[in-house]
C-alpha cells in the first residue's frame, strides 16, 4: 500500500504534455466516472444534492461531518442550495451552545455534528484520506485526470458488500466487504504463511445501502451503485469544497504564465540575438 | 565586490553623491545586478532564480498562513481545515505552500547536481559550496518541521521516527531526543517548538542565501567549461562575459515562467499529488499507520538510513570494534548524515585538476551513475523494508559513498582529460558561429 511517489516527483514537474493516463488502479477499486475529474471537471449540483440526501437519511445516523459548516451547502461550486432551504435543513441537528449552557437547534453558521457512534469515523475528509488508485506504475500521475480515487474508494466500498466466503465461521463479527482491506480476517481464511485467501476483509459497518434507501426528488435511479456514487461525490465536495475555485485559479495561472513565458522567450531571443549571431563585418 | 574587472556605479547628481557618501546602497545593488556573468551559461544555471523565488513564495504564503493557524495539538488539524474552508483564498495559500516546498527541493537538487557535474564546488568556490550545503540542511530541517504542523498521521509519526534517530546516538541520545521533543514523546511541546523553528529557519536561510550570493559574486560564476573568465583587463573580461542584467535576468525569468506554469498546473489540478493521504487523518498516538513514509525529498537519505541493518558485515565489524556502541540503528544514522557530509566535503575529495565534467571522459559515466543512483535510492526509500529492496538499498548506498570517497579521488589521478577551450569566448563562438563564417556548429547550444 505504498502510495508514496518515488521518481514521480520529478516526472510530475516535467509532466508537460505526456498523457500518462493508462487505466491504473489497484485490485478492486472500481473506476467510477465522476463529473469532477480532470482539470475541467465540475461538481454536478444535482448529484451533490442527492448525495447530501443519502448522507442525511442514512450515513448521519452514525457518522459526522465536523469540519463542514452547514452554511457552505449554499456556496457556489457546491450543492448550491437556496439559503432558506439551508436554514430549514440546519434545524434538524442539535448543537451544544456554551453560552446557553444547553443544546439548541443548529443554524447555518454551525458545523454538521460529529459522529454519534464512537468508532464511526468522521466523513469530512474521507475522500482525501483514502486513495483508490495511484497509477500508472505507482506514479500517481493519473490523478491529474482522475483524482486520487478517494470517491471511487468510498463508492466501491459501499457497493462492495458480498456474501461472506465459505472459509469464515458463521459468527465472525462484522460484514464481509471485498474492497475493505484494513479489517479483520478469520484464521480459517489464511494459508500456512498467514496470507489472506480472500480479497477483502470484515468491516464493522453493516451494509448501509441496500438500494431504494431514499426517494430522490429528481427521480434519479436509486440502486446501490447510483446511491454509492452520489454520496461519494458529496463526500468529495465535503473534503474539497473549493475544488471549482481552485481549478479555475489553476487554469488562469497556467494560461497567464504560458503567455508570460512566450513573451519572455521572445524578449530573450531578441536580447541575445546581437550577442549570439554577431556579423563579421 | 567582484574580482572580474567591470564598470562600477558612479554617482552623478548631487542627491546620488549625497547618498553614496553616507550609504553606498545604490552602488551595492548596481554591482550585484550588473555583475559580469560568463556568457556561455546553459539552462542548468537558472535554478538559482527558481530557488530565490521559492524562498520568497514560502515566506510570504507562510506568513499569511500563520495568521490563521493554531499550533496546539487539539486545534492544529482543525485550524488547517479552517484555512481550507473559511479563509479567503486559504486553500490556495496552503496548496501553494505545501507544493512550494516540493518545487523548492526539485530546484535545489537540480542546482546541487549541476554543481557536482560542472565542478562548481572546486577552488576557489569551496565556501559557496559549503554555505549551499548549510542552506540545504536547513531546508531539510524546515521542510520536516513544516510537515509536522498540520498534525496529521504522517506528521505525528514522521516526527516520532525522525526524532527517534537522535535517540540512537550512544550515551546522550535519549536525553537529546527528550530535549528535542520537549518531553518523552511527540506532543504539544514538540508541535510548539517545531512551529517556532519552522518560522525562524527560513530567515536564517535568507541570510545564508545572501552570503551564498556574496561568495560567488566574489569568485565569479562557474560556467559549463569550467574555464575562468579572463581578468587581465576590462576589455578582456567583456569578451567572456555579459552583465547579469538584462541578459541573464530575462533568460532566468523565462525559465521561471515555464517552471511556474507546470507548478500551477499541479497546484490547480492535483495539489495533493505529492502529499500522503494519511495526513488527512488527524494525528492519533494510539494508531500507527501501516507504512510511515517521509516526504519524497527525504527518500534517498531515508533509504540509506534503512540500508544498514545488523546483517550487513560493515555494521557487524563496526559494532564489534566499538564494543557494541555503534549498533545497526546508530550506524544507519551515521550513514545518513555521512551521505550528506561526503557531499559537503566534495571540494577536497575531487582530485581532478579539470573543473567541468564536460572534459572528463570517465567522470561523465560515473556521474551519470550517481544520478541514477540518487533516483534509485529515492524509489527504494518508498519501498517496504524487505527483500529485494533491502539488498538494492545497500548496493545503492554503497555506490553513493564509493562515488565520493573512492571514485572521485582516484579519477583525478587515472583519468586523461579532454582538451579544454582556452577561453569562454572560444567556447561560446564555437556554438554560435558568426553568420558570415562558413561552419555553423550549433549542435550544442550553450544558451
Amino acid at each position: 500500500m505504498i502510495k508514496k511517489l518515488t521518481l514521480s516527483a520529478l516526472v510530475a514537474f516535467g509532466l508537460g504534455t505526456t498523457g500518462a493516463l493508462a487505466a491504473g488502479g489497484e485490485a478492486h477499486v472500481e473506476d467510477f466516472d465522476f463529473s469532477f475529474e480532470g482539470p475541467f471537471g465540475a461538481y454536478d449540483v444535482n448529484q451533490l444534492q442527492r448525495g447530501l440526501q443519502i448522507y442525511t437519511e442514512v450515513c448521519s445516523a452514525c457518522h459526522g461531518l465536523k469540519f463542514v459548516p452547514i452554511r457552505t451547502l449554499a456556496d457556489d461550486g457546491g450543492p448550491s442550495m437556496p439559503e432558506d432551504q439551508v436554514r430549514e435543513y440546519a434545524k434538524q441537528f442539535e448543537v451544544f451552545d456554551p453560552e446557553l449552557d444547553d443544546f439548541r437547534e443548529s443554524t447555518p453558521v454551525d458545523h454538521f455534528p460529529s459522529s454519534s457512534l464512537e468508532n464511526a469515523p468522521d466523513l469530512s475528509l474521507m475522500a482525501k484520506k483514502r486513495a483508490g488508485f495511484h497509477g500508472p506504475y505507482g506514479l500517481g500521475i493519473n490523478q491529474f485526470f482522475k483524482g486520487i480515487g478517494g470517491p471511487e474508494y468510498i463508492a466501491s466500498l459501499l457497493s462492495g458488500y458480498e456474501e461472506a466466503p465459505d472459509c469464515a465461521p458463521e459468527d465472525f463479527p462484522g460484514s464481509y466487504n471485498k474492497v475493505f482491506t484494513a479489517g479483520g480476517i478469520p484464521d480459517s481464511c489464511r494459508d500456512e504463511d498467514g496470507h489472506s485467501t480472500v480479497t477483502g476483509s470484515w468491516i464493522a459497518m453493516a451494509p448501509p445501502l441496500l438500494g431504494d434507501d431514499v426517494e430522490y426528488a429528481d427521480g434519479h435511479e436509486a440502486d446501490v451503485h447510483h446511491e454509492a456514487a452520489d454520496v461519494a461525490a458529496f463526500l468529495m465536495w465535503t473534503a474539497e469544497p473549493k475544488m471549482m475555485a481552485r481549478k479555475q485559479a489553476g487554469f488562469a495561472g497556467v494560461v497567464f504564465l504560458t503567455l508570460l513565458a512566450v513573451l519572455l522567450y521572445l524578449t530573450n531571443k531578441r536580447l541575445w540575438a546581437s550577442v549570439k549571431y554577431k556579423r563579421e563585418d | 565586490m567582484s574580482g572580474i574587472p567591470h564598470d562600477h556605479y558612479e554617482p552623478k547628481s548631487g542627491g546620488e553623491k549625497w547618498l553614496a557618501s553616507r550609504l553606498p546602497v545604490v552602488g551595492l545593488l548596481y554591482d550585484t545586478l550588473m555583475i559580469p556573468t560568463p556568457k556561455n551559461l546553459n539552462w542548468m544555471w537558472i535554478w538559482g532564480i527558481v530557488l530565490t523565488f521559492c524562498l520568497a513564495l514560502q515566506i510570504i504564503t507562510g506568513i499569511v498562513l500563520v495568521m490563521h493557524y493554531t499550533p496546539h495539538v487539539d486545534l492544529a488539524f482543525s485550524s488547517v481545515e479552517h484555512i481550507m474552508r473559511n479563509v479567503n483564498g486559504g486553500y490556495m495559500l496552503r496548496y501553494l505552500h505545501a507544493n512550494g516546498a516540493s518545487l523548492f527541493f526539485v530546484a535545489v537538487y537540480a542546482h546541487i547536481f549541476r554543481g557536482l557535474y560542472y565542478g562548481s564546488y572546486k577552488a576557489p568556490r569551496e565556501i559557496t559550496w559549503i554555505i549551499g550545503m548549510l542552506i540545504y540542511l536547513l531546508m531539510m530541517a524546515t521542510g520536516f518541521m513544516g510537515y509536522v504542523l498540520p498534525w496529521g498521521q504522517m506528521s505525528f509519526w514522521g516526527a516520532t521516527v525522525i526524532t527517534g534517530l537522535f535517540g540512537a546516538i550512544p550515551f546522550v541520545g535519549e536525553s537529546l531526543q527528550t530535549f528535542l521533543l520537549g518531553g518523552p514523546a511527540v506532543d504539544n511541546a514538540t508541535l510548539n517548538r517545531f512551529f517556532s523553528l519552522h518560522y525562524l529557519l527560513p530567515f536564517v536561510i535568507a541570510g545564508l542565501v545572501i552570503v551564498h550570493i556574496w561568495a560567488f559574486h566574489t569568485t565569479g560564476n562557474n560556467n559549463p567549461t569550467g574555464v575562468e573568465v579572463r581578468r587581465g583587463s576590462k576589455e578582456e573580461a567583456q569578451k567572456d562575459t555579459l552583465p547579469f542584467w538584462p541578459y541573464f535576468v530575462i533568460k532566468d525569468l523565462f525559465a521561471l515562467a515555464v517552471i511556474l506554469a507546470v507548478f500551477f498546473a499541479i497546484v490547480g489540478f492535483m495539489p495533493n499529488y505529492l502529499g500522503h493521504p494519511d495526513n488527512y487523518i488527524e494525528a492519533n498516538p494510539l494508531a500507527t499507520p501501516a507504512h510511515i513514509v517521509p516526504e519524497w525529498y527525504f527518500l534517498p537519505f531515508y533509504a540509506i538510513l534503512r540500508a544498514f541493518t545488523s546483517e550487513v558485515w560493515v555494521v557487524q565489524i563496526a559494532s564489534f570494534v566499538t564494543g557494541g556502541i555503534i549498533d545497526a540503528k546508530f550506524f544507519g544514522v551515521l550513514a545518513m548524515f555521512g551521505a550528506i557530509a561526503v557531499m559537503a566535503l566534495v571540494p577536497w575529495l575531487d582530485t581532478s585538476s579539470v573543473r567541468s565534467g564536460r572534459y572528463r571522459p570517465m567522470f561523465k559515466w560515473w556521474f551519470a551513475l550517481l544520478v541514477i543512483d540518487f533516483f534509485a535510492l529515492m524509489w527504494l526509500g518508498a519501498m517496504p523494508a524487505e527483500e529485494p529492496y533491502a539488498s538494492f538499498s545497500l548496493i545503492a548506498s554503497a555506490y553513493w559513498f564509493a562515488y565520493f570517497l573512492v571514485i572521485l579521488p582516484l579519477l583525478g589521478v587515472i583519468e586523461k582529460p579532454l582538451p579544454q577551450p582556452a577561453t569562454i569566448e572560444e567556447d561560446f563562438d564555437a556554438h554560435y558561429a558568426p553568420k558570415a563564417g562558413g561552419s555553423k556548429t550549433a549542435a550544442k547550444p550553450a544558451q
